[in-house]
This record gives C-alpha cells, sequence and structure tokens, in this order.
C-alpha cells in the first residue's frame, strides 16, 4: 500500500473523519464533551493510545496470524491505555477524577480498535504512527470543538478550569462570555452532544457540498474559443 | 316554509390544514381568557411572543431549506405551535424563556426531522421539555390565581408585566406561588381534607384548586368545540382522561396523607384538559389507527399519573406525550385495522411466506 503523508492527513483530519464520518468512539465523544477542558483532556488521552497502538501493531504485523489478531490488538491498545491512564493519575489528577471511567473506555472507542485493523495491520510503522496521529487529531478536535459549543451555550464560559490540564499558567483563562448567564442545562445532559454533534455533521456535508459543486463548475467552465462549426436547426435568420 | 332541497356533494371544498388549524386555534380561546383571566396578562403575552417567534423561525427555516414559505406559513402549524407552547409557559417568564423554547420547537423538533408532517414528536412539547430542564427556576414559577390575591392587592397590570418580562425589572415575588400539584406533591404530612381547608390555593377554589379548575373546564370546553368540529376523533382525549380518572380513583385511598390526589383534582389541575385534547390529539405525532389511539391515550394517562404521584416532576402531559410519541410507531404496527373486504385485521406478527 502506498499512501502519501498528505492523503493520510486529510484522511484523518477531515474526509475520514473517525467522529465526523466514521461516527466511532461517540460514546466519549458525547458523554465528556461537556467543556473544553474535559474534551482536551480526553482528546490527547485518545491521540496518544491511538499513536502508540498504531506504531505497535504495525510493528507485529508479520508475525501476528489473522485468526487471533483482534484479541492481540485490544491487549495492545488496553496496555496503552493502562498507561495513558497512569500519566494522568501522576499528573492531572482532578482532570483524572472528572473524566473517571471514560478513561479506562478508551480501549472500547472503536476508532482506536478500527485504525488498528484497517490501517497499521497493513501498513508500515512510520505510516501507521501519522495515520495513527492524524486520526487522534481529528477526534481531539471535533470533540474540542463540541466541547466549546456546549460549553458557551451550557454556561456562558470557555476555557473554564484550564489549570487542571495545563497548569498554573492557564488559571486565568477562562472567558465569561456572558454575565449573568442562567445557564442552558440541555447543552450540558446528553441531547446537547447529540444535538451539537449532528450541526457539526451537517456543516461538514453542507462545506462537501459545496467544494464539489465548485470543483464542478471548474472542471466545466473551460470553453472551447472560436467553436469551428455553427450547427443550426430550423430556419436561419 | 320550502323544504331545501340539496344534492351531494355537500361539502364546498377541500379541506386544508390551515381550516383544522384555524379551529385549534379557536378553540384555545376560551382556555386564554381564563388563564389571562386568573393569572393576569402573562399568558396572552407569551402566547403573542410565541407566535410571533413562531412565524419567524418557520420563515427562516422554510427559506433556507428553499421550500415555499407563503404556502407552509399558510397552514397555521407554526402557529398552533406557538399558541399551545404560550399556554403552556408559566405567566411572566424572562422573554427569552419563550423565544428559546419557540425556536427549538419549530427548528429543532420540527424542522430538523424534515417539517409539517414529518415531526415525530410534538414540537410544542419538546420545546417545553427543553425549557424545563434546562431552566427549571424560571420554569416552575408560575403566577397565583387572583382569588388568592391579598385585600387590596389588584392583580399585576400589563405595564409591569411586559417591563418585567423584558427586563426582569421589578420583583413579581407576591404574584407567584406553587400550583396545586406543587402542593399537592410536597403534602406528606395531612390529610387531603386539611390540605384543602389550610392550603389558600385550595381553599380559596372549588375542587381542584382556584383558578385551575376554570382553566381546565375551558380547555374542555375547546376540546368538546373541537370534537363536535370532527377535528379529531374522541379515542385519545376519552381514553387519556378515563385511564387518569380509574387510577386516580385506585390511588385515592380515602384522603389520607399519602393520598395520591382525588379524580376531580388530577382531571382538573395542571394541563390535563390542554394535554388531552390540544396536545395528545396532534395528527402528526400520535397514533394513527383508532384502536391505536385507544392505547396512546391511554398510555399518556398511565405516565401521567405515575410520573405526577410517583416522579420528580409536579406535572407531566409534556413527558407523558413524548414518551408515547416514541412508542406510536410500534402501536400502530400492533393495531392494523381491517382492510375492507377481509374477514380479520392483519396481524403484524403473522409470518409472511
Amino acid at each position: 500500500m502506498t499512501t502519501s503523508y498528505s492523503e493520510i492527513t486529510h484522511n484523518g483530519l477531515w474526509k475520514n473523519n473517525p467522529a465526523l464520518v466514521q461516527l466511532l468512539g461517540l460514546c466519549p465523544l458525547l458523554a465528556v464533551s461537556g467543556s473544553v477542558v474535559n474534551a482536551l483532556g480526553l482528546g490527547l488521552a485518545t491521540i496518544l493510545v491511538l499513536v502508540g497502538s498504531n506504531i505497535a501493531v504495525s510493528l507485529i504485523r508479520r508475525t501476528v496470524s489473522d485468526a487471533v489478531r483482534l484479541p492481540v490488538f485490544v491487549m495492545i491498545i488496553a496496555s496503552f491505555t493502562t498507561c495513558t491512564e497512569l500519566l494522568m493519575k501522576a499528573y492531572t489528577f482532578e482532570l483524572y477524577q472528572i473524566l473517571g471511567i471514560f478513561i479506562p473506555l478508551i480501549v472500547t472507542n472503536c476508532a482506536i480498535l478500527g485504525r488498528a485493523d484497517a490501517f497499521a495491520s497493513k501498513n508500515n510503522v512510520p505510516a501507521s504512527a501519522v495515520d495513527g496521529f492524524m486520526m487522534g487529531m481529528g477526534f481531539a478536535l471535533v470533540l474540542v470543538a463540541v466541547g466549546a459549543i456546549r460549553e458557551v451555550l451550557g454556561h456562558g464560559t470557555l476555557f473554564a478550569d484550564m489549570n487542571l490540564l495545563l497548569g498554573p499558567m492557564a488559571e486565568h483563562w477562562k472567558i465569561t462570555l456572558f454575565d449573568d448567564y442562567p445557564g442552558f442545562l440541555v447543552a450540558i445532559l446528553p441531547p446537547g452532544a447529540f444535538i451539537v454533534t449532528g450541526f457539526l455533521i451537517a456543516i461538514k456535508n453542507l462545506i462537501d457540498a459545496e467544494v464539489e459543486k465548485r470543483e464542478k463548475a471548474k472542471k466545466t467552465t473551460p470553453v472551447v474559443k472560436g467553436s469551428k462549426r455553427v450547427r443550426t436547426t430550423g430556419t436561419i435568420s | 316554509m320550502a323544504f331545501m332541497k340539496m344534492t351531494s356533494p355537500h361539502t364546498t371544498r377541500a379541506g386544508d390544514t390551515g381550516d383544522v388549524m384555524k379551529q385549534v386555534i379557536l378553540a384555545c380561546v376560551p382556555g386564554l381568557i381564563t388563564l389571562s383571566y386568573f393569572f393576569g396578562p402573562g399568558t396572552l403575552i407569551n402566547v403573542v411572543m410565541a407566535s410571533i417567534t413562531a412565524i419567524a423561525c418557520e420563515a427562516a427555516v422554510l427559506k433556507l431549506r428553499n421550500r415555499p414559505v407563503g404556502f407552509f406559513l399558510k397552514d397555521y402549524s407554526a402557529v398552533v405551535t406557538g399558541v399551545l407552547l404560550g399556554l403552556a409557559l408559566p405567566p411572566y417568564c424572562p422573554w427569552w424563556i419563550v423565544v428559546v423554547g419557540t425556536a427549538s420547537a419549530i427548528i429543532l423538533a420540527k424542522h430538523l426531522y424534515g417539517g409539517m408532517g414529518y415531526n415525530p414528536f410534538n414540537p410544542a412539547m419538546v420545546g417545553y421539555v427543553i425549557l424545563l430542564i434546562s431552566f427549571p427556576v424560571e420554569m416552575t414559577q408560575w403566577a397565583i390565581p387572583r382569588t388568592m390575591l391579598e385585600d387590596g392587592q389588584g392583580p399585576l397590570g400589563p405595564w409591569i408585566a411586559l417591563q418585567h418580562i423584558f427586563t426582569g425589572a421589578g420583583s413579581i415575588d407576591a404574584f407567584t406561588g406553587a400550583t396545586p400539584l406543587d402542593v399537592f406533591k410536597h403534602n406528606n404530612s395531612q390529610l387531603v381534607e386539611h390540605l384543602y381547608n389550610s392550603e389558600p390555593i385550595f381553599a380559596t377554589g372549588r375542587w381542584a384548586g382556584a383558578g385551575w379548575e376554570w382553566v381546565n373546564l375551558a380547555f374542555l370546553l375547546g376540546g368538546v368545540y373541537l370534537l363536535y368540529r370532527k377535528i379529531f376523533t374522541w379515542h385519545t382525549p376519552v381514553s387519556m382522561l378515563a385511564t387518569i380518572f380509574i387510577l386516580s380513583l385506585a390511588f385515592y385511598d380515602g384522603g389520607s396523607s399519602h393520598s395520591g390526589g382525588s379524580p376531580y383534582f388530577h382531571l382538573l389541575s395542571g394541563a390535563t384538559m390542554l394535554g388531552a385534547f390540544f396536545i395528545a390529539t396532534d395528527p402528526v405525532s400520535s397514533a394513527v389507527s383508532t384502536k391505536g389511539r385507544l392505547f396512546y391515550g391511554a398510555g399518556i394517562g398511565i405516565l401521567v399519573y405515575v410520573i405526577r404521584v410517583w416522579g420528580n416532576y409536579p406535572d407531566a402531559v409534556a413527558f407523558a406525550v413524548l414518551l408515547m410519541n416514541f412508542a406510536a410507531p410500534f402501536i400502530d404496527y400492533y393495531t392494523l385495522p381491517r382492510t375492507y373486504g377481509h374477514d380479520k385485521a392483519r396481524r403484524a406478527t403473522e409470518k409472511k411466506d
């Protein structure tokens, strides 16, 4: 398989985005995207696991037989998830407590197993690493976008509590967009996540349709200069 | 006296959605008048604001979707959604509550699913539930009926009401209080008889709480008018009200402190009549077959009673209707009517081979 890095990048971030196109990993996407800090925390953890598992799977791709590949992949993913969990416990303990069960649940994120099986087990190590990173980025970006929209709608703030993830330097990053905001609870609750994700998918499809239309218009624009023959039907006036 | 001879066809023209919707709006008028009489001008303001928002949202979304704006605005369905939501919202709630609720109803619940005729859920109730779970504080402050006003305290004037709605200025705490359903829900030590004597909202009323009983009777009147005009069949409302009646009779237990409330109380308080005749009968989101409508109405009745008596929310018509909207396709699947020319109705469970 020869896939260029730019194609892998385009696939991961846009064309085959795990959250918006494949609709994989919806459980964490919907459950922890209540604020930017939660979304970013889980997004980074997912990137870490995805890159690690993709590299590992790619390394052993010739030695593992097809029959047992899925359990092996899951074991690899589970090990990386445990590493990530321990890392978060050590460095971002409060965020670890907030995200709770959703960090171990990264194991069950279909996007990760999907990439291991569909890409890493068929490609060399560098390509797999880039694919893992780009897929992870695609997922994390959507997660952060959903998180930001839900935080603004639900709490009227942006980047609240970022110090849980980024340390004391992010202590004052919180932007209060509306003073005295009553709080639109639906945006924080799971239905809000579904609605926001649905709108993001719609926007992506809209952009795709627009791009396609423009390309089609570009293709059809070349006009033959000075046509050689004039064909007329009916009477010539 | 000459005997008028008329030949068929007797209908002068094809009925259209707009006529039906106009009848529904007309039938809301007694309820609206009663609400305004007992609780002041708040509901009227809500209805006007919600209708305007509904029309604006409907027009904007239709424009976005490249649909004929005038054609769909003329069917009045958006206005009905606005009116019903306006009637359900608490009087004197801030203006943005009305706008957010109506916009969610029209945009999320109606047009995201495909617009008029395609919405699986009742738009007005989706808007109501979104508001109820998002802004519980604003949504549970209901105005007190005029019978409970103190001596010398006049009802809230329209000018002060508008000021409060749009700027939040002026306290209207003296004009808000618990609804009969709230009071009943928080009763855990008094006999029903004592409750009726001690709580002013019951003491100044007749059967089910001051104001509310008349509001419900007014909606019943509107509903009977709609039945008379054959806007909908009797199945859903009657089965819903009958279920509530039977359940409340069964769990009344003679008015002890654990009583679920008398049948009068449940039939004439909260949104029972509005729900039975105006919400549950929505032709788009309800069950279709006549037998199915009986089950659909009964389901709403059971849910309303269960959530009111054993649930966390004082009233439950919106939740009950939405839950049964989920179930409507399922009910229709199992209640296929008999096709003309067949002895028996086809069963959905029978094998196809």
